[in-house]
């Protein structure tokens, strides 16, 4: 049986000073690494004969605007099939360099999911042979879900927050 | 060769050679945005070599509605009403699985009775969810009888629904720490009542299509994959267990008391449109089997957790009851204060695993969502399996994989 432990022991093992922040926040063991690592973690996490993390559930980012240097943080979830065990592997880039490779080689999933991410992000996924927007139109000159862009109109006097006590 | 190519070069070929023999030209057939067979908004521009299908392109996103973008500003409450207009064939799956991700997040344990009202409630939505992709799989093969006879069945769900919430199709019947209401006696009578019609219907229902010559010869060796494209697809729910994995998120990882109750794991072998079928007609009596457990074993005590910070108070008690109007207050008013932390659910939807990442910074609202939506990640795949195919197969395929709209856009 494989515990949370003894898994983030084996990749730090395998990565030292490239995997960082180790947590387990509501039992899913999830930590940080650097864009030059995250394609071999994923490849070893795949081909390890017991981790076998066979399957990619999801793909997407997270802006965080007031940290500097880390305003971007691109989310992956994976699973192993076999021994039931989930992981998070984060990667954070700066503002200035939104690069990242793409997974797509180790999953074909990887595709649409990195399609979004970018056309709601911006996170240019280096390698991916059709990297279009998925969901919104071809024309739009900006990435909707940062966090710069408002949801609804900021003139609008009607739904200020002061009126309602906040 | 293009058209004009030919007409140049039977120009300049010498009239005794006569006209050059027609070399394979490619059709660009545009099926849909909206075209009948397409169960949905989509785009697909098919290359066609005569009758065959030679490669193929989706567009997606003709109703992108920006949920993601609009829950950043919405209380958690508020949320629901969004994740049931996801996957709209089985809205309470959504449901459920949006309110159990905020009380992984809150820390809310929810009293058995609750846990198993939701169960009866998501393996209904289940079902509904397989006898509209069936049924409808079988009026796409032409054969609109079955259609017509299962989906009264659908019509008597949502009669459950109706009892239970008094909506119909986008059913917010969960709360945050339990049910909106308890089961009332005409429900749970409305529900013994459909565990006993349902069986004879089903049973008509494949005998209808199960060996009809006519409906295998349109499904069997159409649209296979196998089980490692699938997994490398991120195939989830009937779709990949029919191509041989036996992955199921309500037994991998058990959430509601799924672990009580006692049902299989239906799988396929070849990964094709029969197989799809033949998962998601199994699945429907695994649904029953655990309907019946779950209404015959349902415990006693509160159908909502004792939360009252988050918990919607009852409308009879904000009246009353000066704690239950303040805490309404506050609730309705999103002032409900969330922890900070990340949480990522996963529930085993209608048509795979619908997940919720939910990161919340403290405020009212979270701070980032994101819905792992089974069909948008495993429809990309659909060009590969109509490879080879007829245009008719292409139909048949989409239908088969139970593709949502609004659930692939969100």
């Amino acid at each position: 049986m494989l515990t949370n432990e003894s898994v983030a022991q084996t990749i730090i093992t395998q990565f030292g000073e490239a995997v960082s922040d180790f947590d387990d926040p509501y039992d899913l063991l999830t930590f940080s690494t650097t864009r030059e690592t995250i394609i071999s973690l994923i490849t070893f996490l795949k081909e390890h004969s017991t981790l076998q993390v066979g399957f990619l559930t999801d793909i997407t980012a997270v802006h965080y605007p007031d940290s500097p240097g880390k305003e971007f943080c691109v989310v992956y979830h994976l699973h192993s099939l076999i021994n039931n065990l989930r992981l998070r592997v984060k990667v954070y880039l700066s503002n200035e360099d939104l690069h990242i490779p793409t997974a797509i080689p180790l999953f074909m999933s990887a595709n649409w999911m990195e399609r979004e991410t970018f056309d709601l992000f911006g996170i240019i996924f280096d390698g991916h042979p059709d990297l279009r927007r998925i969901l919104n139109m071809e024309e739009m000159d900006y990435h909707p879900m940062r966090k710069e862009y408002p949801l609804e109109d900021q003139t609008r006097e009607d739904k200020i927050d002061a009126l309602f006590g906040r | 060769m293009v058209s004009e190519e030919l007409d140049i070069a039977n120009k300049n070929l010498p009239a005794e050679q006569g006209p050059v023999q027609y070399v394979n030209e490619l059709t660009t057939l545009n099926l849909g945005p909206t075209h009948p067979a397409t169960h949905g908004i989509f785009q697909n521009i098919l290359q066609m070599d005569g009758e065959k299908i030679v490669s193929g392109e989706q567009t997606i996103g003709y109703i992108h509605r920006a949920f993601e973008k609009i829950a950043e500003r919405r209380p958690f409450y508020q949320i629901t009403t969004l994740t049931d207009r996801m996957n709209y064939c089985s809205s309470p799956i959504n449901n459920m699985g949006w309110h159990m991700t905020v009380e992984k997040l809150l820390g809310i344990d929810v009293p058995k009775r609750a846990q198993y009202i939701r169960v009866i409630m998501m393996e209904l939505a289940r079902i509904a969810d397989h006898i509209i992709c069936n049924a409808i799989l079988g009026a796409d093969t032409g054969a609109l009888t079955g259609f017509t006879y299962i989906f009264q069945e659908r019509e008597k769900i949502y009669d459950i629904y109706e009892e239970v919430c008094g909506a119909r199709l986008t059913t917010n019947m969960g709360r945050i720490g339990g049910m909106e209401r308890d089961l009332s006696p005409t429900a749970i009578r409305k529900i013994k009542e459909f565990l006993d019609r349902f069986p004879k219907v089903l049973t008509e229902f494949e005998n209808l299509f199960n060996r009809n010559r006519i409906f295998m010869d349109r499904v069997v060796n159409v649209g296979g994959i196998s089980a490692e494209r699938a997994l490398s697809y991120g195939f989830t729910g009937p779709n990949l267990r029919a191509a041989g994995v036996d992955y199921d998120v309500r037994v991998m990882n058990p959430y509601s008391s799924y672990q009580d109750f006692e049902f299989d794991i239906p799988v396929g072998q070849s990964g094709d449109t029969y197989d799809r079928y033949m998962v998601r007609g199994e699945e429907m009596w695994q649904s029953l089997r655990i309907i019946k457990q779950a209404i015959d074993n349902l415990p006693e005590g509160s159908h909502y957790a004792d939360a009252p910070q988050y918990y919607l108070p009852p409308k009879q008690e904000v009246y009353k009851n000066m704690e239950a109007l303040i805490y309404h207050f506050k609730i309705v008013m999103g002032e409900i204060d969330a922890p900070v932390g990340e949480v990522y659910h996963a529930v085993e939807g209608g048509n795979g695993e619908l997940g919720f990442y939910l990161i919340s910074d403290g405020g009212r609202a979270p701070y980032r969502l994101h819905f792992r939506r089974p069909c948008f990640i495993y429809y990309q795949a659909y060009p590969e399996m109509c490879k080879g195919m007829t245009l008719s197969d292409a139909i048949i395929i989409m239908s088969s994989m139970n593709v949502i709209a609004g659930e692939l856009d969100a």
